[in-house]
């Protein structure tokens, strides 16, 4: 039998279905992988026999003749910031550590009602804040691809870079990530996997440990486009717990997906091409160009004048999101409580923060508290979310022109853990290509373009219009039948 | 606009973040560095422009005016309420004496 831990989402739930091989031995076979692979601290605590209880509970509907689930069998990675049932939920923080919800996030609900199992609760950037998962309480997460001639440890992107780690190793078939400002699509470049953030609203943020609410947006994360619209068909749906969720049908993405483009139209954004960005991923967009085009696609030219405005206005109304949102870890109610000998309700309040909170998270609190502050309000909030409406605008201008956009994930490819810590903005450009999507509410995806001159994936982002996560989808299937891209991490873990 | 170390203290005593010196000594230009790099926004002319507060349009909803409509979000569960504080006392969260 082949190794099952090489098997994507659809070959496991087909493989299933036909009796090829039972879920409970692709539970099996995974497991022992995680097990096997705690050099890359993917996972901040593992839960093999969840995988295997949803796995026999698959295999026993199969003898039963019933439906198996739009995932049925597929054991996943969970991202650590959905809140799963009396499974530690840290959103890879201290303050968290030891906090068990009493209820399930809808979106891993609803994995689990299409067949799912969990194999753990994967490693983050602490409270998602972070480009290359060093924020995380429980330590980097290393990612499966080494620069070549060199040993030293990689940065699998962030903030869902346990995610990407564990499915770019193939000790998970597929993941969840949370995308605020690029946490899906960044982390998947830089490990040569796909990643798509839906509309802002097609899944459910209730039970999602919560960042800048009007940004944050789940999302699958696999090794291929098929995948990704599987698992987003199962993620996604209407929830009247969140108040921002689309009373929306879930499309049949997968039965839909075409790499046809005649007749579509891919614009390129002039605005993109920015200075630092490395030449192979200006190469490979040039080559991504060349894929849609012989898919069909007509390339035209277009213009998103405010894209340089992008990245300050998100360090702006995504750091005053999440100041007002973790307000709510004050030692109380959950999590971590610090209270000094003889202290006060309020000495309490900033003792648990102090030790709860890691150094990225307490710098963008302050942020976003100076920001919303008497007197500053106006200048940084009120202008940031006017921005916001310019971005937002210069999408809706560009969609009268073409169907989905083309252009690059990162500035560059992955870099060594460690290398840009000196300075917080450096860290921050790397969401420089996916920011103006989040702002806008809009889906993108990344998929693999190709390998650079160091041996490290590159990948190149499409984006859509609002509620077109097809249109997104089958441009990414046209780039992933002609890039060819099969490569795989070596194994050292 | 920047910060001084006075302002930087007064914004994480308001965050409720205990920051001792050296911790605020590197917090202020670490933050000054992001102000002033945030400081671009200014350069846009904005006026008559509003500012966003939905991205994708969509009408808020009312759920069903009936006790309990959604079990989850509901009353009737303080134990699970509850099983997470780190103390929990008579039913209640336990929290240092605020009173005299």
């Amino acid at each position: 039998m082949t190794d099952l831990t090489n098997l994507g989402v659809k070959e496991i739930r087909d493989g299933v279905a036909g009796g090829d091989f039972t879920a409970r031995e692709v539970a099996d076979s995974f497991n022992v992988a995680v097990a096997a692979a705690a050099e890359l601290n993917a996972f901040i605590v593992t839960t093999p026999d969840h995988a295997l209880a949803a796995a026999d509970a698959v295999d026993a509907k199969r003898a039963k003749g019933e439906d198996l689930g739009k995932m049925g069998g597929v054991p996943i990675g969970m991202k650590d910031l959905f809140a799963t049932h009396g499974v530690q939920t840290t959103a890879a923080s201290h303050i968290l550590e030891g906090f068990k919800p009493q209820y399930e996030s809808t979106v891993s609900q609803n994995l689990w009602d299409a067949g799912a199992g969990m194999l753990g609760k994967l490693n983050l950037d602490q409270f998602a804040m972070g480009s290359s998962n060093e924020t995380s309480y429980f330590g980097n997460v290393n990612s499966p691809w080494k620069k070549d001639g060199t040993n030293a440890a990689m940065s699998p992107g962030g903030s869902s870079g346990g995610s990407s780690s564990a499915v770019a190793a193939r000790i998970a078939p597929a993941a969840t990530g949370t995308d605020t400002g690029g946490s899906i699509r960044q982390p998947a470049a830089f490990t040569g996997i796909c990643g798509i953030k839906p509309t802002y609203g097609r899944c459910s943020r209730w039970g999602v440990v919560a960042f800048a609410s009007s940004l944050d947006q789940a999302g699958p994360m696999a090794r291929s486009v098929e995948d990704c619209a599987i698992m987003l068909e199962a993620m996604a749906g209407f929830d009247p717990k969140d108040a921002t969720s689309l009373k929306m049908d879930v499309p049949n993405w997968e039965a839909a997906l075409d790499a046809d483009l005649k007749g579509k139209k891919v614009g390129i954004p002039k605005e993109y091409r920015m200075d630092g960005t490395d030449q192979a991923i200006l190469d490979s967009w040039e080559q991504g160009k060349a894929w849609l085009r012989d898919a069909g696609a007509e390339i035209v030219d277009i213009s998103l004048p405010h894209t340089k405005y992008a990245l300050p206005a998100y360090y702006i109304i995504a750091p005053a999101e999440a100041s007002s949102n973790l307000a709510r870890y004050d030692g109380v109610r959950y999590g971590l409580r610090d209270l000094p000998e003889g202290a006060g309700l309020q000495d309490m309040y900033a003792a648990t923060r102090a030790a709860g909170f890691g150094d990225e998270v307490k710098r963008r609190v302050l942020i976003g508290t100076y920001v919303l502050s008497a007197g500053f309000y106006d200048a940084y909030y009120t202008q940031a979310q006017k921005i916001r409406t310019l971005v937002a605008q210069d999408f809706e201008k560009a969609f009268g022109q073409c169907d989905a956009i083309l252009a690059p994930t990162t500035p560059t490819a992955s870099f060594p853990l460690g290398s840009l810590n000196e300075d917080p903005l450096t860290m921050y450009l790397n969401d420089v290509f996916a920011v103006p999507a989040s702002l806008a509410g809009l889906p993108a995806m990344s998929v693999p373009a190709t390998i650079n001159e160091d041996g490290l994936p590159l990948g190149l982002q499409i984006v859509g219009k609002p509620f077109d996560e097809q249109g997104v989808l089958n441009a990414g299937l046209a780039i992933q039948q002609r890039s060819g891209f099969e490569a795989k991490p070596d194994k050292w873990w | 606009m920047s910060v001084t170390r006075e302002e930087v203290a007064k914004i994480a005593s308001l965050a409720r973040i205990r920051m001792e010196d050296a911790e605020l000594d590197r917090m202020v230009p670490e933050l000054n560095n992001i102000l002033d790099w945030v400081e671009q926004l200014g350069e846009v002319d904005t006026s008559g422009v509003e500012p966003m507060t939905a991205v994708i349009p969509n009408t808020l909803r009312l759920r069903d005016d009936v006790v309990d409509a959604i079990p989850e979000t509901s009353g009737g569960r303080r134990d699970d309420v509850l099983a997470n504080a780190p103390a929990a006392e008579h039913g209640f969260f336990g929290v240092p004496k605020v009173i005299e």
